[in-house]
């Protein structure tokens, strides 16, 4: 077994980066994130690869743009607010059918909100975060050993469909330290003729481009594109069970909401409460076969998030209301308690049983 | 038959959009002959920017990247880190380079990243349909600024080539234009010596080409070439604003 080290998460995610062959880190400070560009500024050096701080979160995920459109594997983080202007090169680089691994740690908000953690970038994650349609990727790890794994596994998604992957964490995953394995094993590597890398005079030239001014070829762009996107739906959804054989009460969480609704459920199953719970890890694509099939088998769902109500809405919407669901919240950067949790689930099951 | 004539091989072979009397063509002919000459169309990335200029990537016959309006030298700055022997270059007008994309132009300059800035400023905003660009002249009427451009409500043009001239990483900039011969010949030396300096490493390079837009300013070619003249070099002056290289041979 591969030997442990006690890591940061936001440290141990851009080392997994490394691992994954990304020698290009563009990016700008942003609190609670900043320890990324840190890190990457000490480490890139001295792997031959390049760290730069742009000028603005705007020029940052443009210099991402370049560098995978030149056929690198490239990436920026953020938090929040700073997501909000990278949203521009988002949509260009899905409109583009470029690669890129984007982080968002995320603090409270709206506006310049707050630096304490947050779950409230839910709806901009899985939306799209910018004009068009497209979405992108998004990976929610709940332990620092799974912001390296999917760090890791993000880079090859990104490449492999060509398209962002946003890896959704909070300022306490990133913050956090935990014993990780960095043993990841090998990449892979994929061809991209596409890159514009430079002629040599041999071949036809590649553009790279979103600009379709023929109505009849952009809709078929997107159409070839939500093509792609319903593949990913059907082979790419992860996500986790914790005690939902009996369960009667679900609580969907993913983050540190989850490591928190855990302890919860913990307790209300020593006061024998049949909870559960229902972990997405790609919160796109989100896991809505699993969660339907999970809605025929309890009493209802209670979700639990940093968040004045987002990640319920994908709950209600993939359980198509047919059981009901509650939201345990908490919100611009306060977090829960687990006994807040489990007040919640015995206030759903009806009070003490 | 000995041909004396011929188009550029990093042009392809695509019909130009550009309006009738537009310089947009012929500054797209001078950056291909010196990319023949230079050798290096098969190691070059050019990024469009967004404006009229924004279909260039379908005219130069080398690979190509369309950014974002603005974003092009941040586009530049990491297809070049990328790939650092390639020859990349942007081709971007005065609302893309001097309005929304003042921070990017400004900042690669100020890296001294190793690319060269093809900067096409015809005061006015062409794309849109004749709108006031941060390179209108003071009293230029365009279709926001019906009464003549107010400096003291809206303010004043930007001289990119001064402005950039402050900043140490910048290595190269000049400003020509292509309203006569002799004009597009020094237009040409100057392009050409930027893309050589970014062959030999020596960093930022932008050469600022004065051009015509006879649609949106309203008059035909030949008048639009003289009000460039009669107009524009005086407000913006010819001439090399900066030159490291020049600077530290002449010491």
């Amino acid at each position: 077994m591969a030997d442990k080290v006690l890591m940061k998460g936001n440290e141990a995610m851009a080392e997994a980066a490394i691992m994954a062959g990304c020698r290009h880190y563009l990016g700008y400070p942003i609190t609670p994130q900043t320890e990324i560009a840190a890190y990457m500024s000490k480490r890139m050096p001295k792997v031959g690869g390049t760290f730069l701080q742009a000028e603005s979160e705007i020029s940052a995920i443009n210099m991402v743009i370049g560098v995978a459109a030149a056929g690198k594997r490239a990436m920026t983080s953020s938090s929040s607010p700073g997501i909000s202007l990278k949203g521009e090169g988002l949509s260009y680089l899905a409109g583009c059918d470029l690669p890129a691994f984007v982080v968002n740690v995320q603090r409270g908000g709206p506006g310049l909100g707050g630096i304490q953690p947050s779950q409230a970038d839910y709806f901009q994650a899985t939306r799209g975060t910018s004009h068009g349609d497209y979405h992108m990727i998004v990976l929610a790890p709940n332990s620092v050993q799974e912001m390296v794994n999917l760090t890791f596994q993000g880079f090859d998604m990104a490449d492999k469909y060509r398209m962002t992957v946003m890896l959704l964490a909070d300022g306490t995953m990133g913050q956090m330290m935990e014993p990780v394995s960095l043993d990841m094993g090998e990449v892979k590597t994929y061809d991209k003729p596409w890159a514009v890398t430079g002629t040599n005079c041999e071949r036809e030239h590649n553009i790279v481009n979103s600009l379709f001014l023929k109505p009849e070829l952009l809709e078929k762009k997107n159409f070839e594109r939500f093509e792609k996107y319903a593949y990913i739906e059907e082979n790419e959804a992860l996500y986790e069970e914790y005690l939902m054989d009996d369960a009667e009460v679900c609580v969907v969480a993913y983050g540190i909401s989850a490591r928190i609704a855990k302890n919860a459920i913990d307790a209300a199953r020593a006061k024998g409460i049949k909870v559960g719970m229902f972990r997405p890890i790609t919160l796109w694509p989100f896991p809505k076969k699993e969660i339907r099939a999970i809605a025929d088998k309890v009493n209802s769902f209670i979700s639990v998030e940093l968040s004045m109500g987002q990640l319920i809405e994908d709950v209600k919407l993939y359980t198509e209301c047919t059981k009901p669901v509650y939201l345990c919240n908490r919100t611009g950067g306060m977090i829960m308690t687990p006994d807040e949790v489990l007040a919640k689930i015995e206030e759903t099951v009806g009070g003490n049983k | 038959m000995a041909v004396v004539f011929e188009k550029p091989k990093a042009l392809t072979d695509a019909t130009l959009h550009y309006c009738p009397g537009c310089t947009h063509g012929i500054i797209h002919r001078l950056v291909a002959e010196v990319l023949d000459e230079l050798g290096v169309q098969g190691k070059t990335v050019g990024i469009a920017s967004v404006g009229c200029s924004v279909m260039s990537y379908d005219y130069f016959d080398v690979d190509m990247v369309q950014a974002a309006h603005g974003r092009a030298p941040a586009v530049a700055t990491g297809v070049k880190r990328a790939n650092p022997e390639n020859i990349v270059f942007t081709y971007q007008g005065d609302g893309d380079l001097a309005a929304i994309g003042t921070a990017e132009t400004v900042h690669s300059a100020a890296r001294g990243e190793n690319i060269t800035i093809i900067f096409v400023n015809n005061a006015i905003y062409g794309m849109t349909g004749g709108q006031m660009a941060p390179t209108t002249l003071p009293g230029q009427v365009t279709q926001t600024s019906p009464y003549g451009r107010d400096t003291n409500t809206v303010g004043f043009p930007l001289k990119v080539c001064e402005l950039l001239s402050n900043v140490d990483g910048a290595t190269y900039l000049e400003r020509v234009a292509v309203n006569n011969v002799k004009n597009v010949k020094a237009a040409k030396k100057a392009i050409k010596k930027a893309f050589t300096y970014q062959t030999e490493g020596k960093g930022f390079t932008l050469i600022e080409v004065l051009s015509t837009c006879p649609t949106n300013w309203g008059l035909t070619p030949p008048n639009a070439l003289k009000w460039l003249e009669e107009n524009m070099i005086p407000y913006y002056p010819l001439g090399v604003y900066k030159d490291k290289y020049a600077e530290e041979a002449a010491k």
